[in-house]
């Protein structure tokens, strides 16, 4: 695709790219990437806590695990996590902002209005006020994300929706008698995609960062889940001495979110034709 | 102008009767019987029956809606599962700490962006911009716990240069309560050697809190005045001879700036989520930790009265937000019809 | 003859893109006499705007000088700096929409201009540009002053500029196609409004044009560009009711008055990064001969002040003149 072309000149973004692809390598191929697979739910007490060496790139935990095999490993968690939640986020927000922009009317209106309450308080509070009402874990995180994002993706659909219903080619489309299903499906939406598709990416870090977060106070992922989050909330009484426990983890999380973030700029950049003309 | 105010708060009202009511719906959706909860575990059948009387739990679900909107429009929120003081209380005890930690980060956040935003675009493709764009976007890919955590390793823990934790010394002990807020407090009274300490004891997390905002703050002056940069009245204004310095500092930054302006509503609310997890890691007596410890011990109460508190400040600064944004573009004020 | 206000001599301006160097204007010679109004006539892509943007001293920032002087009041702006020229030459603009800063107000924009370049203290500045609001028809000058740009309509907002260009007593008024953005009376009345004012403060104009009607109404002198060059020049008298340059003849056949002759001029305007050698119009000339790509045709006076790029100009087309 053109975009894509557009893409790799930004090296910038292309940077992005090769992170993300990256990341989803090693999450694909964790299993026979780690040297120590097992270290995802085995401990070895007698190599707790001991610093980076050749045999344990990045070190111990404290219960002897390889962090480095837990990095790998945890990749593909919250690479999964991520997908999951930004995809319930966009079937939810998706639909609901075609249809509140497409139709006028009250109903339109309490659609906008309820995502107004979802984007009333910030992000992580909500999830936490959710995540509290289910069962602690992973799971609940997962769904208290995508029911703190869908907003996020309904308002982007709604301002392109409400965007395209006004323009000519729509006005076209619906003078030859295309039912408003086909317009939007067929037309609406591929407009809208580049913004929707934007959105999601930046989303993915997003969630990642979050979901860490969620980790790291208890509310996301449980013992012994290697998810980097964790990991770092588990290193914290270790310190002083175990500087590589938090480090490594938390260096993971950076370079993912940080590939997604230039990613999405870069894609955000590609999509818009006045800031590329203004790039010269 | 006048108008323009009162239609924004008026707009905002919606939502924040929307969130009442979600809080509601939330607080029912609980799994188990409140009642049953309150009354504890030794709880006999009459005591939980009573208990259910008393707080209203056998009346009409739209009866008990009521009831909640009221209690919270007065300011009512219950009582803590986990303490037995009512949550007001402690949230009003715990508010001032966070406030002064968000507002610390966000003055950071605003007085280092700008400028530095500013000089990234003016220096277009050069070194500083090239930096600018990358602390700018690693600034927000940093995860806020994890940066706290090295910041405490290095300076508090290798370096010893900053304390760890907490608002002030413990040897020093608190200013006497006026505001709640340890430096003004300390100013009042008069105590200097309590206000460098709170001082010091704000730098990490603050520095750890700002950097989100910093990040996105740079970026958004800086693509705010490279677009202004493009614009004809920018070229106007150089043929007709303004002077340079006028030129960027005052003409292109006022345009730029309403786009950092609104950055800075959505801002806020990037600081209180980030409050959460730097106040657990400084062991901030901040509304963070009360969440923090809300969610531990199932204080759903607790829980539901901080996203009610959270979200109404959220909605008072955006619609401060949107004024100043009027008052900087006439324009804006008029666009609302 | 009294020197020159303005005097260009053999500028040409580069600008570097992605498509290669286009060389935008070549070895142009122009000059505005003190109290003088030069008209600039060509198509889209002749390099008019460039070459307004060069007197100004707002080249992009990807352009450069290979040679050439443009002298104004004696002083080389390209050797010296632009700033010299500031305050004295006063421009108005082509869109008024897009030239003023729309979160100040009308009268603080004007007024800094004038705080750095005008003589007087504020409060004079403030009377000089009520009586200039006031000269050029704006309603209401003094609360125009505390208005913001959205405030004004688009024919007010073209006053507005026209006030700030002589906000600090310029000696030239360089304006670039200011009526595009207007409705036809508008047009009107703005231009009518600038030839008064030209006249009554005896100020040089240098006004960039693609209409001839206009052209004629306010010009005393004409120079017609063609792809970055000077094709022909003289008194719009002349040029118009004997344009000798067979782009010039083409160029007024096609103007809309001339009912008779709605001929199109074959071909395009070639692209500032492949210009073609030699005249720059062979391509598309009905008179080229082989000489035409290879030699650059040189400027060359018909008495008078009359000039021509074209050494086969008596071949051309029978004249069709703008009466």
């Amino acid at each position: 695709m053109m975009v894509l072309r557009v893409l790799l000149r930004d090296p910038v973004a292309a940077l992005g790219l090769f992170i993300v692809l990256f990341a989803i390598f090693v999450a694909i191929f964790a299993n026979w990437l780690a040297p120590y697979p097992n270290d995802a739910f085995e401990s070895h007490l007698l190599q707790r806590l001991k610093p980076p060496s050749v045999a344990f790139p990045f070190g111990t935990d404290n219960l002897g695990r390889d962090i480095f095999s837990r990095v790998i490993l945890g990749t593909r968690n919250a690479l999964l996590v991520a997908v999951a939640v930004i995809t319930a986020a966009m079937l939810i927000g998706v639909p609901i902002g075609l249809f509140a922009g497409w139709r006028e009317g009250w109903l339109s209106e309490v659609l906008m209005r309820t995502t107004d309450v979802f984007l009333a308080v910030p992000q992580l509070i909500l999830a936490l006020a959710l995540g509290q009402l289910l069962a602690p874990g992973i799971g609940a995180a997962m769904v208290a994300l995508a029911l703190t994002y869908w907003p996020f993706f309904a308002r982007t659909v709604f301002a392109e929706t409400r965007r395209l219903r006004g323009s000519l080619f729509v006005d076209a489309l619906a003078g030859i008698g295309a039912s408003p299903l086909r317009i939007l499906f067929l037309h609406v939406l591929p407009n809208a995609a580049p913004a929707v598709l934007v959105r999601a990416t930046i989303g993915m870090g997003f969630t990642i960062l979050t979901a860490a977060i969620l980790g790291f106070l208890g509310v996301g992922a449980t013992p012994p889940s290697p998810d980097w989050g964790l990991a770092v909330s588990e290193a914290r009484q270790h310190l002083p001495e175990a500087w590589w426990f938090p480090t490594f983890p938390g260096l993971a999380i950076l370079v993912l979110v940080l590939g997604f973030n230039l990613l999405g700029d870069g894609l955000r950049d590609a999509a818009d034709p006045k800031i590329r003309r203004s790039k010269r | 102008m006048a108008r323009y105010v009162i239609r924004r708060l008026l707009l905002a009202l919606p939502a924040l009767f929307g969130l009442i009511l979600l809080t509601f719906v939330l607080s029912r959706v609980i799994p188990g019987d409140p009642a049953a909860t309150l009354a504890g575990d030794a709880a006999t059948p009459a005591m939980i029956a009573e208990i259910r009387a008393q707080y209203g739990l056998d009346r009409p679900v739209i009866e008990q809606a009521f009831i909640h909107v009221r209690q919270v429009l007065t300011g009512d929120f219950g009582k803590s599962v986990f303490s037995g003081r009512p949550v007001a209380e402690e949230i009003l005890q715990r508010l001032p700490a966070t406030l002064e930690l968000t507002f610390v980060a966000l003055l950071i956040a605003v007085f280092l962006g700008v400028p530095l935003g500013l000089f990234a675009a003016l220096n277009h493709n050069g070194i500083i911009d090239h930096l600018v764009r990358v602390v700018s976007v690693g600034g927000l890919a940093l995860a806020s716990f994890w940066l706290a955590i090295m910041l405490q390793l290095l300076f508090a823990m290798e370096l010893d240069l900053l304390p760890l934790r907490g608002r002030i010394d413990v040897a020093l002990g608190m200013p006497p309560r006026v505001t709640g807020f340890v430096l003004l407090d300390s100013l009042i009274a008069g105590r200097f050697d309590l206000l460098m300490n709170g001082i010091s004891h704000l730098i990490l997390p603050a520095i750890t809190l700002s950097l989100p905002g910093l990040a996105t703050i740079a970026r958004f002056t800086r693509s705010g005045v490279l677009e202004v940069l493009q614009k004809d009245f920018v070229l106007y204004a150089q043929a007709v001879g303004y002077g340079r310095f006028r030129l960027a500092a005052i003409y292109v930054l006022r345009n730029a700036v309403t786009l950092v302006v609104t950055q800075i509503g959505l801002l806020f609310g990037a600081l209180i989520s980030g409050a959460v997890a730097v106040e657990a890691i400084f062991d901030w007596p901040g509304l963070g930790t009360y969440s923090v410890q809300a969610i531990i011990s199932a204080d759903y109460k607790a829980l539901l009265a901080v996203t009610l508190v959270v979200g109404f400040v959220y909605a008072v600064v955006n619609v401060l937000v949107d004024v100043a944004q009027a008052i900087i573009d006439p324009r804006v004020a008029e666009d609302v019809a | 003859m009294t020197s020159p206000l303005l005097s260009i001599q053999d500028l040409s301006v580069h600008i570097r893109g992605d498509a290669g160097v286009a060389r935008i204007l070549d070895g142009i010679t122009l000059s505005v006499p003190p109290g003088v109004t030069m008209g600039v006539v060509g198509e889209s892509g002749c390099g008019k705007s460039t070459l307004l943007r060069a007197v100004l001293g707002i080249l992009p920032r990807n352009a450069s000088i290979p040679h050439g002087k443009l002298e104004f009041k004696g002083k080389d702006l390209i050797q010296v700096n632009w700033s010299a020229a500031r305050g004295r030459i006063g421009f108005v603009p082509q869109d008024p929409y897009l030239s003023l800063n729309p979160v100040f107000r009308a009268g603080d924009q004007i007024r800094e201009i004038m705080r750095k370049h005008a003589q007087g203290t504020r409060k004079d500045h403030a009377r000089t540009l009520i009586d200039l609001f006031r000269a050029v028809q704006l309603p209401d000058p003094v609360g125009a002053l505390a208005k913001y740009p959205h405030q004004f309509s688009g024919g007010q907002r073209q006053r507005l500029l026209i006030a700030a260009a002589l906000a600090c007593a310029p000696d030239l008024l360089v304006a670039d196609e200011p009526t595009t953005a207007l409705d036809v009376t508008t047009q009107r009345e703005i231009l009518a409004l600038m030839r008064n004012l030209v006249s009554d403060k005896g100020l040089s104009l240098l006004f960039v044009t693609h209409d001839f009607g206009v052209l004629a109404a306010l010009c005393d002198r004409v120079t017609v560009l063609y792809a970055g060059r000077v094709v022909e020049s003289g008194l719009t008298s002349d040029v118009l009711r004997h344009p000798q340059h067979p782009y010039t003849r083409l160029l007024l056949a096609c103007h809309p008055d001339r009912a008779v002759n709605l001929l199109g001029i074959p071909g395009t305007v070639p692209a500032a990064t492949q210009q073609p050698e030699g005249c720059r119009f062979h391509p598309r000339c009905p008179i080229a001969r082989a000489a035409c790509s290879k030699e650059v045709p040189p400027l060359t006076p018909l008495g008078s002040s009359h000039l021509v790029a074209c050494p086969w100009y008596p071949d051309a087309l029978p004249e069709q003149a703008l009466a």
